[in-house]
């Protein structure tokens, strides 16, 4: 008959007007400002960096300038300059470190390509969204005193994530640790007037490349 | 027919209007539709040559939205193009994702565990899933039928944006593909939400079909609407589900039988007409053969790695030569062109968007048809205008 159709839509509008206001699963929308969205552990937008030691962030920062991340981020919105100079890093280590770090995040498009190519687990993906600001060119542009965010902060925001990835370079100061050991005794014992030991290798960064002539 | 004496005349809405005049036809007009007009689906414009309520002449204009991708891709590494490719098509950056893995894989020989494979499969059907109900739904909107199936497709749609969230951390820009597998591998909550969100999608379905599929008024007005020939599709290159509904039997899922379709079993349906309620069946029906397969790669999914370990992320050099690597995405076939010269970029980089090809035949489903049925044969097309543009 005609007309079937049409009354069989109009149930299922009637079902679902009356279901929205019954059928807990169908209350889609959060009265924001009030209550926050619980956010996947995996969302990402913007990049931070790592820092060990909150009481000192810009001294402990993970990253060694080795400039990958800025090199592979599609829209190019990572600047670094390297140090001259090297600081001992949260090890101890004497590295070199980044005296500029800035990401333009009116540019970044949070793809998370630097997270995944860091090779020192320096800068992860950050959950902050209430970044909304007036000044459009100088508060986008952050530098690395507003990036460093510290490990605690990581471990709060990406929990498993973060768990991994303590272990893992755990795992790699105790191995590099193991094998500096190793090197010193194979030194020491055949000659006795052997040069002190070099510090442990870092993980192998790439030498940074000159940027491509123009 | 001459086209002379144009004399332009203030018009509602804002659009241009134009007399043409013509000595034999009286008065034609030409009516500019777009860019920003809400029922052209983004920037997109439409010249539309009118004699009386009837379309003579459609001239379609794009690249409002260029954004030189096919030039960045030329210049930025293999892997950072990837991210791009999820700002082609928009909705579906999952299965355009997987198409530039496939071509980058041929062309550096890189095998693909087995896992991954299957998890591509969930997730390209599922990016079908949400594709097609959007689809619906807009297409709903361009009928006239203010909000309340768009409505119900995008609150199902969310459910699906919300899995690719907890996965890839991204509701639409996913870039979780990578070459040679996944970028993180689904745990197994993930997959219970999506064996939940499968086993609850049919019902959706059915609802959807209740309030859409009888309806007299829907069926009266698309009904015979924006036929198209398969003669013409296939002469055309037009792919998917226009293709599809015109009764020509090209799924490239059977065709090529590419990753582990050929171990799913499930059907190509296909239409009979070519017109636009075809179309909108035909994705009603794709979606329910989505299902199926969904319910047999949850099933059926292996454990092992989601990466081939020796796909390299820093320094990614292929060896010279090149590789056309597609696949059948929710709007045809999705395909990505490469040559290498060994370098860490491509020497050449083109993409073969299914919305710009299918949206060549756009004038010859509208002609002899009125500018509100102009409307919603573009709305059963299906286009994005990130990737017709580029
Ligand atoms: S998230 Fe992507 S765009 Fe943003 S800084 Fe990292 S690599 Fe660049
Ligand atoms: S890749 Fe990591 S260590 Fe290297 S410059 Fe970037 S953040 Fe620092």
């Amino acid at each position: 008959m005609l007309g079937t159709g049409l009354i069989k839509g109009l149930a299922v509008t009637a079902k679902n007007l009356v279901g929205s206001y019954h059928d807990p699963a169908r209350y889609t929308t959060l009265e924001y400002p009030e209550v926050k969205p619980k956010l996947p552990e995996a969302y990402r937008n913007f990049p931070f960096l790592v820092t060990e030691n909150a009481t000192d962030p810009m001294g402990t920062l993970r990253c060694v300038a080795c400039q990958i991340c800025e090199k592979e981020c599609p829209p190019q919105c990572i600047y670094i300059e390297k140090s001259k100079d090297k600081k001992p890093d949260a090890a101890g280590k004497p590295q070199i470190y980044p005296a500029v770090f800035a990401i333009d995040t009116s540019v970044c498009m949070s793809c998370q390509i630097c997270v995944e190519v860091c090779p020192f687990d320096a800068i992860k993906m950050d959950q902050e969204y209430e970044i909304a600001t007036t000044d459009r060119f100088g508060a986008l542009l952050l530098n690395r005193e507003q990036l460093a965010k510290p490990n605690s902060y990581y471990h709060q925001i990406h929990p498993t994530e973060a768990v991994e990835v303590d272990a893992r370079l755990a795992e790699e100061r105790r191995a590099a640790e193991e094998k500096a050991k190793a090197a010193a005794a194979a030194k020491s014992a055949p000659k006795s007037a052997a040069p002190a030991p070099k510090p442990p290798a870092a993980p192998s960064a790439e030498a940074p490349k000159p940027p491509p002539a123009a | 027919m001459s086209v002379s004496d144009l004399t332009p005349l203030s018009a509602p809405g804002g659009s241009t209007v134009r007399a043409v005049h013509d000595e034999f036809h009286g008065d034609l007009l030409e009516v500019s539709m777009g860019p920003h007009h809400p029922s052209t689906h983004g920037v997109f414009r439409m010249i539309v040559t009118l004699d009386g309520e009837t379309i003579v002449k459609l001239k379609p204009v794009f690249g409002y939205l260029h954004r030189n991708h096919e030039k960045l891709g030329e210049n930025t590494t293999y892997l950072a193009s990837m991210p791009y490719t999820d700002r082609l098509d928009y909705l579906n950056s999952m299965t355009n994702n997987w198409a530039y893995a496939v071509a980058v894989e041929k062309l550096a020989g890189l095998a693909v565990p087995e896992r991954a494979e299957y998890v591509r499969v969930i997730l390209a059907e599922l990016t079908r899933l949400l594709n097609h109900s959007c689809l619906a739904g807009f297409l709903m909107q361009d009928c006239g039928c203010s909000g309340t199936p768009l409505m119900y497709a995008f609150r199902e749609r969310e459910k699906i944006l919300d899995l690719f969230e907890s996965l890839s951390g991204s509701r639409m820009m996913c870039n979780y593909q990578r070459f040679g597998g996944c970028r993180v591998d689904p745990s197994a909550d993930w997959l219970a939400g999506a064996q939940r969100l499968t086993d609850g999608y049919g019902a959706f379905l059915d609802e959807f079909e209740a309030l859409l599929t009888g309806n007299e008024i829907l069926m009266a007005r698309t009904q015979g609407v924006g036929r198209l020939s398969s003669a013409l599709a296939i002469s055309a290159g037009v792919t998917g589900p226009a293709l599809r509904a015109t009764g020509v039997a090209h799924d490239l899922r059977k065709v090529d039988g590419y990753g582990v379709y050929p171990r799913f079993d499930f059907r190509v349906p296909l239409g009979d007409h070519g017109d636009t309620y075809d179309r909108y069946m035909i994705r009603i029906l794709e979606m329910r053969e989505s299902l199926k397969i969904l319910s047999q790669a949850l099933a059926g999914l292996p454990g092992g790695p989601i990466m081939d370990p020796k796909a390299k992320l820093r320094g990614f050099r292929p060896k010279a030569g090149e590789a056309y690597g597609r696949i059948e995405g929710p709007k045809g076939e999705i395909g990505f062109y490469l040559i290498s010269d060994g370098s860490a970029n491509p020497y050449r980089y083109r993409v073969r968007p299914p919305s710009f090809i299918n949206l060549t035949i756009l004038e010859d489903m509208c002609l002899g048809r009125t500018v509100a049925d102009a409307v919603i044969i573009l709305g059963s097309v299906d286009i994005v205008l990130g990737e017709v543009d580029r």
